[in-house]
């Protein structure tokens, strides 16, 4: 009886069968690169961390003070033309401990995981999260839940990005 | 860097790891089912080959393993050879580079009707007067030691005199 | 709103490096498909195609480039796209097609050839970031799913052994899959101790990098009553996207799963989904992720799903068996593909087809769901005979 199961194709190639040259191959990449406007909103919020400052907007209805600011609540799809400073501290909502580059290639021997987290900032809404990356850790101490405080660059090294704070650290 | 510049471009920002220029990242591709066989032909026997589906008529330039009208798989039995020469179905004369620059002497590429299929290609040792539609040409092959199971094992296309 | 039933599916294997091109993986799998119910694509009056990001074929605007191996020529086409949701998404917008009335057969192919991104498909997914404030902190498409793992297993005190289990029951089912590209059985110390990749991600807990492609029939009510006397209906369809700002959610919920879940259980009049629910293949890209989408769809109870995984509760013989295909952790996961191949398990299932995967006591009803975008969306089919 035929098989009810329909599989057809699908012919796995192995390593070998790519490194003896048989199988024909074409290799391709582009060389672009892209630039991005900030936008209005987050280009204000880059001006205030260049200032050594977090702020974040409001929403008039669901009352969300909202990080990364935003013009627009899209929960309630209004205007936010409300500003206000959040503090430079947080708790530590999740985080991860990476072994792998960006490609998935494996960090070297004498390289530090990269340490991922959400951090609750302090001022904003509940469970209003950034991803940023902690340091001055160690990966074993890191625990959810742990106060942290932002890591500013020196005043004359900020460039009005998001990595014009370090890292934060636990306090 | 001012703020109020663009300044999101990934180089500038140290986005990636130093000694990345770009978001270094390509592609490699299979010539699949089909284009495996066909590049062999060209490879090793110098033979362009087309799969033809008796019935919608069609002869498929390149070959390919199915009929993209009625679905019907395009089997052995379907494969022929469709020889080296076509005529030109079309061609441009392209005035700059991929990049936009200029070039000095306009490159003349080609889509070389073979059966029912195009092939795009360079056209080579022809003159002006060769820049015809309808006109006769064939391929010209590489030298065998050099070719790699790909289109470029075709150097180029040139007028039959 | 017209009923649609599924009346044929097929896939290819999914393998880690296949030779076929895409347009050829999408033909054998169309084309077995059609095979399946002795038709011929004169008898497709429309196609629905998905494959996720252009950048893993290689090729922009992916969907032009595969038409003619989805069987598109000279047909209404369309391609949807929404990241790893894209193959039940696909689903959904097969049966638009069909319950509108406007077409009375349409062939849904999804694909996918990962093999194809180099270094590592992975690297593809940084640009899906928000271009300002989260990538000049170098981050990994890991990253996201370790915070998320993590985050779960905090929020219910589950251990990286409870979502190791998860990994170890897909493969083994997988290993019964004609289309798995997995050999071999893999136990929780396997998964536990395998390299770790992002913790509390470890390289075991990750489905696989892989190439294939699968496709359903779908028809309405007139012609599967003609073809068939088994037809596989659709039920219910949902789907939901959350807010792009995945940092301020809580992770520990998939909310996008719960509200398209929803809508399609109202669909097909379900109201106790544990208790209706014969066969779930929730999307399990990641061990943790079927626990948490089955919370989701309603099928557990909240921080209760590691228990009844234990108890044996989703096993094949158990009371409500989870992938019985095997998932992304046991198949491959081609990503359109796999969300596809998810449905393709429920027509078998249903069918009382699938070999020596067969969930026992004829299952009548099920569901699938497929996950993606920033971790923000969810695509759902319901299924029944
Ligand atoms: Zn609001
Ligand atoms: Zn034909």
């Amino acid at each position: 009886m035929e098989d009810k199961i329909k599989v057809a194709g699908g012919t796995g190639l192995s390593a070998q069968d790519i490194s003896s040259g048989k199988i024909f191959l074409t290799e391709d990449s582009l060389d672009c690169t892209y630039a991005w406007d900030t936008g209005v909103a987050v280009n204000r919020y880059l001006e205030e961390l260049k200032k050594g400052k977090i702020i974040a907007t409001r929403c008039r209805k669901c009352k969300r003070i909202m990080l990364p600011p935003r013009l627009f609540c899209e929960l309630c799809f209004i205007p936010c033309p409300d500003w206000q400073y959040v503090q430079d501290s947080g708790i530590v909502n999740t985080y991860s401990i990476c072994y792998v580059h960006w490609d998935a290639s494996r960090i070297g021997k004498d390289e530090k995981p990269h340490l991922p987290a959400v951090i609750e900032i302090d001022g904003a809404a509940p469970g209003m999260g950034i991803m940023h990356i902690l340091g001055e850790v160690e990966p074993q101490e890191i625990k959810i839940g742990m106060r942290v405080k932002a890591v500013w660059k020196p005043e004359a090294e900020r460039s009005g990005s998001i990595t014009d704070i370090k890292y934060f650290k636990p306090c | 860097m001012a703020i109020m510049e663009r300044n999101s471009r990934n180089i500038d920002n140290r986005y990636w790891n130093p000694g990345f220029k770009a978001f270094p990242v390509k592609n490699v591709y299979t010539a699949g089912a089909a284009g495996q066989r066909f590049f062999e032909e060209i490879k090793n026997n110098s033979k362009i080959l087309g799969s033809r589906c008796e019935k919608c008529e069609l002869t498929y330039v390149p070959a390919r393993i199915y009929c993209e009208r009625c679905f019907n798989r395009l089997e052995e039995k379907n494969w022929i050879d469709v020889g080296t020469e076509g005529t030109i179905y079309s061609y441009t004369l392209l005035f700059q580079t991929q990049n936009g620059e200029p070039r000095e002497n306009p490159a003349v590429m080609v889509a070389v009707r073979i059966a029912d299929g195009l092939l795009i290609h360079r056209l080579g040792e022809f003159s002006a007067a060769d820049l015809e539609i309808d006109k006769p040409v064939k391929a010209k092959f590489k030298p065998k030691e050099k070719r790699k199971g790909c289109i470029e094992d075709i150097d180029y296309f040139k007028p039959i005199k | 709103m017209r009923k649609v039933a599924i009346v044929g599916a097929g896939m290819t294997k999914f393998v880690r490096r296949a030779l076929e091109t895409p347009k050829e993986l999408s033909y054998e799998a169309a084309k077995i498909t059609l095979d399946s119910c002795g038709l011929t694509l004169e008898d497709v009056e429309c196609i629905a195609h998905g494959t996720a990001p252009d950048a893993f074929d290689g090729l922009h605007q992916n969907g032009e480039y595969m038409v003619d191996g989805c069987g598109g020529w000279n047909k209404p086409t369309m391609r949807v796209y929404v990241g790893g949701g894209t193959g039940i998404h696909a689903v959904v917008h097969g049966w638009h097609h069909v319950a509108s009335g406007l077409f009375d057969t349409c062939l849904v192919v999804c694909e996918e050839k990962m093999s194809s991104a180099l270094p590592h498909a992975q690297a593809f997914f940084l640009t899906i970031f928000d271009s300002i404030t989260e990538r000049p902190l170098e981050p990994n498409l890991l990253w996201i799913f370790a915070l998320e793992m993590n985050r779960y297993m905090e929020r219910y005190g589950y251990t990286k052994e409870d979502m190791a289990l998860v990994a170890v029951k897909n493969k083994l089912n997988g290993l019964k899959h004609p289309a798995s590209q997995f050999t071999e059985e893999v136990t929780v110390e396997d998964v536990v101790n395998s390299e770790m990749m992002a913790y509390p991600v470890s390289r075991l807990d990750v489905s696989p990098v892989s190439d294939g492609a699968a496709a359903l029939l779908l028809v309405s009510e007139r012609v599967a009553r003609r073809l068939t006397d088994k037809p596989v209906w659709i039920e219910g369809v949902g789907w939901s996207l959350d807010t792009a700002y995945w940092a301020t959610r809580d992770l520990y919920y998939p909310r996008y799963t719960d509200t398209a879940a929803r809508m399609a259980y109202e669909m097909a009049g379900i109201r106790e989904p544990d208790k209706e629910i014969h066969i779930a293949e929730p999307y399990d890209p990641f061990g943790y992720k079927a626990l948490h989408h089955m919370e989701g769809l309603q099928l557990s109870p909240r921080g209760k799903t590691v228990q009844l995984l234990h108890d044996g509760h989703f096993d094949i013989d158990g009371n409500l068996p989870m992938c019985p295909s095997g998932g992304l952790l046991g198949v491959g996961n081609p990503i359109a593909a796999a969300g596809t191949m998810k449905v393709c398990e429920l027509f078998w299932q249903l069918r009382g087809e699938a070999d020596g995967r067969q969930v026992p006591g004829n299952p009548r009803l099920g569901v699938a769901q497929s996950w993606g975008d920033l971790m923000q969306v969810s695509s759902v089919v319901v299924t029944g005979i």
